[in-house]
C-alpha cells in the first residue's frame, strides 16, 4: 500500500504473496506439533525436526502461489459457461484432447490392432518383473473398468468394490484349496458369485440416496473383511497358500514350451509361462471389459443410467425403472470384480484378508476418478498411471497414498471429470439451411425430418 | 451380574465417545448435506495433539498436573483440532460449493486418506503409547466396582461439551444462526446470516468435539494410531445415521445404542465380531427406516 501508484500487475503481485506467505505462515502453525514435535517412540519423549519447518513453509508458499491462480482460472471459466448460457457468446469449444485425434482418425481401427498385436507379444520379450507388473496394471484396468460402469455410469458411489473382488479371489482359492476345482471353472463362478452377492446386496440399498450407498457399501466391504479375517474355512489372517496357476489344456507351460520360445525368441529363463499365459487372460478379459462397456453405454440400460444420473425424477416420471436400472448396474460392475478377482489369487498364487482393504477401494476409484468418470481410455490411463508410476518411482511409493488423497481433492476442484472427459454424445438439430448451432437448438427430436447429426460433447460426467 | 454391569459402563463410554464424534457429521450434514469423512481424521489428530500436548505441558518445565494438566490438555488439543477442521473446510470443500454431490464426498474421502497418511509419515506408524492423563479420584474408592476413574472422566467430559453445546446451539446469536441455516439456507442468507462463516463455524464445532473425543478414547484405551479415526468415524456416522441424521439428540441416542450394542454383542456374542455388529445395524436401518429414528423423512422436490 505504497502512494505511488503501482501498475495493476505488480500490485496482484504483492497481493498473491501476500496470500502466499499468510498461507505458510498459517499451515506452519497448524502443522507445527505434529510435523515438528515428533514423538519418540521408545522413550515417549519429543524428538524436534526443525529442519522439516522450513522446507514445509517454502512448499506451502509456492503451493498457495498455484492454487490460488488454478481457484481463479477455474471461476473464468465458470462466468464464461454463466455467459454461454445466458445467450452472449459461446465460449471456444474445448480444445480435443491428443486422445480425441487418436480416436477420430480413420486408421484408429489398424491402430488399435497395432497397440493390441505389440502388448501380445510383449511378455515374450520383457522381463519376468515387467510381466508381472503390467498383470497387475491391467487387473487394475479391469476392476477400473467394471466400477466405472457403477460410478463412472450409474453415479452410484461404491466404495466397497474390494468386497466384489474379495468374493472373486476367495472362491477361486477356497474351490481350489477345498475341492481341487481349476481356473476356467472357477473364473465364470467367481464372476457369477460376485454378480449374485451385488444382487443381494444392491436389492435393499439401491434406493437409497448417494450419501448413505457410499456409507453402505463401505460397510459392507468392512464387513466382507472382518468376515474373512474371522472365518474359519478362510483361515483367517493366515490366508490361502499354493493357489494353482490357470491350467493350459493340461500342458506343462514350464516343460517343453518354454524350451521351444527359449530357443527361439531368445525367452528369459527366469520367465515363468504360467505368467505370460495370466497376462494373456487378463489382456483378453481387458478387451472383452472394453467392448462389453463401450456397448452398454450405448445400451437401453447405459442410457437409463446416465439419466437416472442426471436427473431421477425427470427420468422416472419418463418411464424408466429406477430399481431395475440401478441394480442391473450395480451388479454388472460386480461381475468384473469378481473376474478380476480370481485373475489375481492365481496372478499371486497365496491371499489373505489384509489385500482387501478398503485401501483398495480407494485406489480403484482414484483410477476412475483420476481418469475421467465414465471415459473408457480415461479409466485405462488412470490405471496405468496410478500401477505403473509408483513402480517406477520407488522413493515415492511411501508418499503414494498422502499424494492419492492431495490429488484426489485437486482433481475434484479442478479438474472434476478427471485426465480424459468423457464425451458425451448429444444430438444437435441442424437447421435446413445449415445456419449455426446454438444452443437452444440442441434437441433430440428425430420427427422433424433432419437427420440429427451425431456429435461428441465435452463436459464433466456429473455437472 | 458383575459382567453385565461392566458391559453396561463400557457401553455407556463407548457411546458418549461415538456420540462427541457423531455430533460433527450430523451438524456438518444438517448445514451442508455432505458426509465428512474427514471427521474421523480429526478425531485421530486430536489424540496424536493431546499426547503432543502433554509431553509438553507435563514437563517439568511447565509442570502442571492432576486436573490441570487434564484440561490444559484438552484446551489445548481442542484449540488445534478446531483449526484443523477450519482449514479442512477452507481447502477441501469450500471451492465445491454449489459443484454435484458426489464431488465434495470424493474430495472428502481424498482429504482423509491425505490427513491419514501425514499423520503416519510425519509421526509413527507404530502404536503410540498414550500417557495417563486421569487424575486418581478417591472418592471413587466405595464404588470402585461400579465405575473407575476413566470412565468417570470420560462421563463427566462429554456431560460437560454436551451441555455446553446444547447452550450454545439454544442460545447464542450464533447457534440461532446455525439452526436457521441448517432449516432453509437461502432464507437463513436474505435474513442476513452470513453462511460462509456459519459453515466455519459448525467444522469448527464439529472439530472440537471430535478431538475431546479423540483425548478421552486415548485415556480410555492407553494407545493409539493413525489408523483409528477410519473405525471411529464409520461408528460415529453409523450412530449418526442411526439417530437421524441432522438431528442432535438423534446422534447421541444413536451413539448409546451403538455402543451397548456393541458392548453386549463382545460380552455375550464374540468380541471378532463386535465391528460387524454396528455395521450390520446400520445395513438394516438405512433398509428399513432410511430417515433414522429421530430424523424427518425427506421428500424429493423436481
Amino acid at each position: 500500500m505504497t502512494s505511488t501508484p503501482l501498475r495493476p500487475f505488480a500490485r496482484r503481485l504483492w497481493t498473491e504473496t501476500k496470500a502466499a506467505a499468510l498461507a505458510a505462515l498459517w499451515i506452519s502453525l497448524l502443522a507445527f506439533p505434529l510435523m515438528i514435535l515428533k514423538i519418540n517412540n521408545l522413550t515417549g519423549a519429543l524428538d524436534p525436526q526443525w529442519s522439516r519447518l522450513p522446507k514445509l513453509a517454502v512448499a506451502v508458499f509456492l503451493g498457495a502461489y498455484l492454487w490460488r491462480f488454478l481457484l481463479r482460472r477455474r471461476s473464468f471459466s465458470a462466468v464464461s459457461k454463466v455467459v454461454a448460457e445466458a445467450g452472449g457468446p459461446p465460449p471456444a469449444g474445448p480444445r480435443p484432447t491428443w486422445v480425441d485425434l487418436i480416436m477420430k482418425t480413420r486408421r484408429r481401427k489398424p491402430l488399435l490392432g497395432l497397440v493390441l498385436a505389440a502388448l501380445l507379444v510383449l511378455p515374450f520379450f520383457a522381463s519376468p518383473y515387467v510381466v508381472n507388473v503390467m498383470i497387475t496394471a491391467l487387473i487394475y484396468v479391469t476392476l477400473g473398468l467394471g466400477l466405472n460402469i457403477v460410478v463412472g455410469v450409474s453415479g452410484l458411489l461404491n466404495l466397497g468394490y474390494v468386497a466384489f473382488y474379495a468374493m472373486g479371489a476367495y472362491v477361486y482359492a477356497l474351490l481350489g484349496h477345498y475341492f481341487g476345482l481349476g481356473f476356467w471353472l472357477c473364473l465364470p463362478l467367481g464372476a457369477l458369485s460376485a454378480t449374485v452377492m451385488g444382487l443381494l446386496l444392491g436389492l435393499p440399498i439401491i434406493r437409497l440416496n448417494g450419501d448413505y450407498l457410499a456409507i453402505v457399501t463401505l460397510s459392507f466391504g468392512e464387513i466382507m473383511r472382518l468376515v474373512l479375517t474371522n472365518l474359519g474355512v478362510t483361515r483367517g489372517p493366515r490366508g490361502i497358500p499354493n493357489i494353482k496357476p490357470p491350467g493350459f489344456f493340461g500342458v506343462d507351460l514350464n516343460g517343453a514350451p518354454k524350451a521351444f520360445l527359449m530357443r527361439t525368441v531368445d525367452l528369459s529363463p527366469a520367465m515363468d509361462l504360467n505368467k505370460i499365459l495370466i497376462y494373456l487372460i487378463i489382456l483378453a478379459l481387458v478387451a472383452l471389459t472394453v467392448v462389453c462397456v463401450f456397448r452398454l453405454e450405448n445400451s437401453r440400460l447405459g442410457r437409463a443410467c446416465l439419466a437416472l444420473r442426471e436427473d431421477e425424477v425427470a427420468c422416472q416420471a419418463m418411464g424408466v425403472n429406477r430399481t431395475r436400472a440401478k441394480l442391473t448396474a450395480f451388479a454388472l460392475g460386480s461381475t468384473w470384480a469378481g473376474l478380476a478377482g480370481v485373475v489375481f489369487a492365481s496372478q499371486i498364487t497365496f491371499i489373505n484378508p489384509s489385500s482387501f482393504t478398503f485401501m483398495q477401494s480407494v485406489m480403484i476409484l482414484s483410477i476412475v476418478v483420476l481418469g475421467g468418470m465414465g471415459s473408457i481410455p480415461g479409466v485405462i490411463i488412470g490405471a496405468v498411471v496410478l500401477i505403473l508410476l509408483p513402480e517406477q518411482l520407488r522413493f515415492f511409493s511411501n508418499y503414494r497414498m498422502l499424494i492419492f488423497g492431495a490429488l484426489m481433492v485437486m482433481m475434484m476442484i479442478f479438474r472434476p471429470g478427471g485426465l480424459i472427459q468423457s464425451a458425451r454424445e448429444v444430438y444437435r438439430h441442424q437447421p435446413a439451411g445449415g445456419g449455426s448451432n446454438d444452443g437452444s437448438s440442441r434437441a433430440a427430436d428425430g420427427d422433424t425430418g433432419h437427420r440429427p447429426e451425431k456429435q461428441a460433447e465435452r463436459r464433466p460426467a456429473h455437472a | 451380574m458383575d459382567l453385565f454391569w461392566d458391559l453396561f459402563m463400557s457401553g455407556l463410554t463407548k457411546g458418549s465417545i461415538y456420540a462427541l464424534i457423531a455430533l460433527g457429521y450430523t451438524m456438518v450434514y444438517g448445514i451442508i448435506a455432505l458426509i465428512n469423512f474427514a471427521h474421523g481424521e480429526i478425531y485421530m489428530i486430536g489424540a496424536f495433539t493431546a499426547v503432543i500436548a502433554s509431553i509438553i505441558l507435563g514437563s517439568p518445565a511447565v509442570g502442571l498436573t492432576g486436573w490441570g494438566l487434564m484440561f490444559a490438555v484438552a484446551g489445548l488439543t481442542a484449540l488445534y483440532a478446531g483449526m484443523y477442521g477450519w482449514t479442512v473446510e477452507k481447502i477441501a470443500y469450500k471451492p465445491l460449493r454449489g459443484a454435484s454431490r458426489l464431488a465434495p464426498l470424493i474430495s472428502a474421502i481424498g482429504m482423509s486418506i491425505f490427513l491419514q497418511n501425514y499423520v503416519q509419515l510425519v509421526q509413527t506408524q507404530n502404536f503410540l503409547v498414550f500417557p495417563d492423563l486421569v487424575p486418581p479420584m478417591d472418592f471413587l474408592k466405595p464404588i470402585a466396582k461400579i465405575i473407575n476413574p476413566t470412565r468417570f472422566a470420560i462421563l463427566l467430559f462429554t456431560a460437560g461439551a454436551m451441555a455446553a453445546l446444547t447452550i450454545f446451539i439454544k442460545f447464542t446469536r450464533l447457534g440461532m444462526a446455525m439452526r436457521a441455516v441448517s432449516q432453509d439456507q437461502t432464507m437463513a442468507r436474505l435474513t442476513g446470516v452470513d453462511i460462509d462463516r456459519i459453515i466455519s463455524a459448525t467444522f469448527v464445532i464439529g472439530s472440537v468435539l471430535a478431538a475431546l473425543g479423540g483425548l478421552l478414547i486415548g485415556c480410555s484405551m492407553r494407545q493409539i494410531d493413525f489408523y483409528i479415526g477410519f473405525l471411529a468415524g464409520m461408528k460415529a456416522f453409523t450412530a449418526a445415521v442411526l439417530g437421524g441424521i441432522g438431528s442432535i439428540p438423534g446422534a447421541v441416542l444413536g451413539a448409546l445404542i451403538l455402543g451397548f450394542a456393541e458392548s453386549f454383542a463382545a460380552g455375550y456374542v464374540s468380541n471378532a465380531y463386535k465391528d460387524v455388529v454396528a455395521f450390520v445395524i446400520l445395513i438394516i436401518i438405512l433398509t428399513f427406516r432410511p430417515s433414522g429414528i429421530l430424523g424427518q423423512p425427506q421428500s424429493q422436490k423436481v
